[in-house]
């Protein structure tokens, strides 16, 4: 009897698989940048973004996802920034975001 | 003759000690900047999570303080403490065989957040101008007319870098709870929305009062920070912010943007402590020698704390705080002068 295939074996997981994400990148960034982990999502940075007012970028999303090890089209998607740096402006943790855009994509040049 | 301990600052915290020290035998002296006792909870409306008027806590505890025939010195202001005693500022020296500060703590600014406008746009006010404003004449926009849309802006002056204060003001989280709901209750045809980066219900019944306040009262929670306020041309404010739980940008135009301004540390801190070789916590409170059996102690003997002047905390624990430091105010006199 043929097995029937419910499409669940060939889909790719839609789970943020941290047992087998390549953490190091992340690690590095982090590294050079500690402040990251404080981070504590308030969005202040997407919310006063210049490219976020007009594509769909997001930039609390992207650093994010960078830090779980999702690296991904997060290279390209950076290029939307324009380095304004305004959600450097109001991040309540200090942190450098402009810098941290310079940062990832220098990290994640051959992503 | 009784020992004599100067309390400094008459507050909830300085009241409630100078109570717990009375009926130990030891006699207080309160001295109090201000013309009348009450600290910050003066003006407040009503204390959440219960709803009790903060006059029904603040009179008995006065008039208590009367009763007991506690000295109080008014419109004084102490510049230095030592253990055996307190300087004003006019010179004066208090003695006494120990010292309690209990100065509390001091509003954060919000001119200093510009860009939420307070101060510029008519219809931005604190969390606390609007219990002053409940407790007076009631709640209107500058016009007079109701607000037909509301926002509740949480940590502000709090877990920020930007104004060098990275303490989470503990308070805020259910006094924003607590003034939705009050807000509902006096519009109930208007948009409600707190603006929240993480809820902070630590206490008793404030959980269930969140819970409420979403279920029974229809208040909107958005996750992400404001990042600006601006006026529009009919007087209205525009706010953005991040709904970070939908990761897209939110725009929307308000009738008034309440703040929710946490509690910094006193300026006077830093003076006091260094010519009293106290040690002070990174984010200005006076530190204590620890958490736990200490928690009211600080690093010179003879010098003791009571309520907000540690950090950030409710009434609630500021009372319960009041009787540890009596009793260990009282520890240290027997121990030091009865041997
Ligand atoms: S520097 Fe880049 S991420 Fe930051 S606000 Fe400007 S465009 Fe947005
Ligand atoms: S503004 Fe700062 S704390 Fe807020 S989400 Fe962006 S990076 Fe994180
Ligand atoms: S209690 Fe809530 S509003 Fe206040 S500082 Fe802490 S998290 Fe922010």
């Amino acid at each position: 009897m043929a097995i029937l295939n419910f499409g669940y074996a060939i889909s790719r997981p839609r789970a943020i698989d941290v047992d087998n994400n390549d953490l190091r990148k992340s690690n590095d960034i982090i590294a050079e940048m500690p402040e990251l982990q404080a981070c504590i999502g308030c969005g202040s940075c997407t919310a006063s973004c210049t490219a976020a007012a007009i594509t769909d970028f997001n930039f609390r999303k992207l650093h994010t996802a960078v830090r779980r090890g999702e690296y991904k089209g997060v290279y390209d998607e950076l290029s939307k920034c324009m380095l304004c740096g305004k959600c450097r402006l109001v991040c309540p943790r200090g942190i450098n975001t402009r810098g941290l855009v310079m940062l990832i994509k220098r990290k994640l040049g051959d992503f | 003759m009784a020992y004599r301990v100067v309390i400094v600052g008459g507050g909830a915290a300085g009241m409630q000690t100078a109570l717990e020290l009375k009926s130990r035998g030891i006699e207080p002296v309160i001295v109090e900047r201000d013309i009348e006792l009450g600290g910050k909870v003066r003006g407040w409306h009503k204390l959440f999570p219960t709803f009790v008027p903060a006059s029904d806590v603040l009179f008995p505890l006065a008039q208590r303080v009367k009763a007991a025939r506690v000295r109080c010195f008014y419109g004084q202001e102490v510049t230095d403490i030592a253990s055996d005693g307190v300087t004003l500022r006019s010179g004066e020296r208090i003695p006494a065989d120990a010292v309690v500060m209990a100065t509390g703590f001091t509003l954060f600014d919000a001119h200093r957040k510009q860009e939420y406008g307070y101060g510029l746009y008519d219809n931005v006010i604190t969390s606390v101008d609007l219990e002053r404003m409940m407790n007076g004449g009631g709640v209107t926009l500058a016009d007079g007319t109701k607000p037909q849309r509301i926002a509740i802006l949480h940590c502000v002056g709090s877990r920020d870098e930007k104004v060098g204060q990275r303490h989470c003001s503990k308070v805020c989280c259910i006094t924003g709870v607590k003034q939705a709901i009050e807000l509902r209750e006096m519009f109930p045809d208007a948009d409600i929305f707190n603006f929240y980066m993480d809820i902070r219900m630590f206490g008793p019944g404030y959980e269930e009062l969140y819970r409420e306040a979403q279920e029974k009262y229809n208040i909107h929670f958005v996750r992400g920070r404001i990042s600006e306020a601006a006026e529009t041309i009919d007087k209205r404010i525009q706010i953005k912010a991040e709904d970070t739980l939908t990761g897209r940008p939110l725009r929307m135009t308000i009738d008034m943007l309440v703040l929710l301004v946490g509690m910094s540390a006193n300026y006077e801190n830093e003076g006091i402590a260094q010519r009293a070789g106290l040690e002070l916590a990174p984010n200005g409170y006076f530190k204590t020698v620890d958490n736990f059996l200490g928690a009211v102690s600080s690093n010179r003997r003879g010098i003791f704390y009571a309520g907000a002047v540690t950090g950030a905390k409710s009434l609630a624990d500021t009372l319960a705080e009041a009787s540890l430091t009596a009793s260990a105010v009282d520890d240290y006199l027997k121990e030091v002068f009865n041997k």
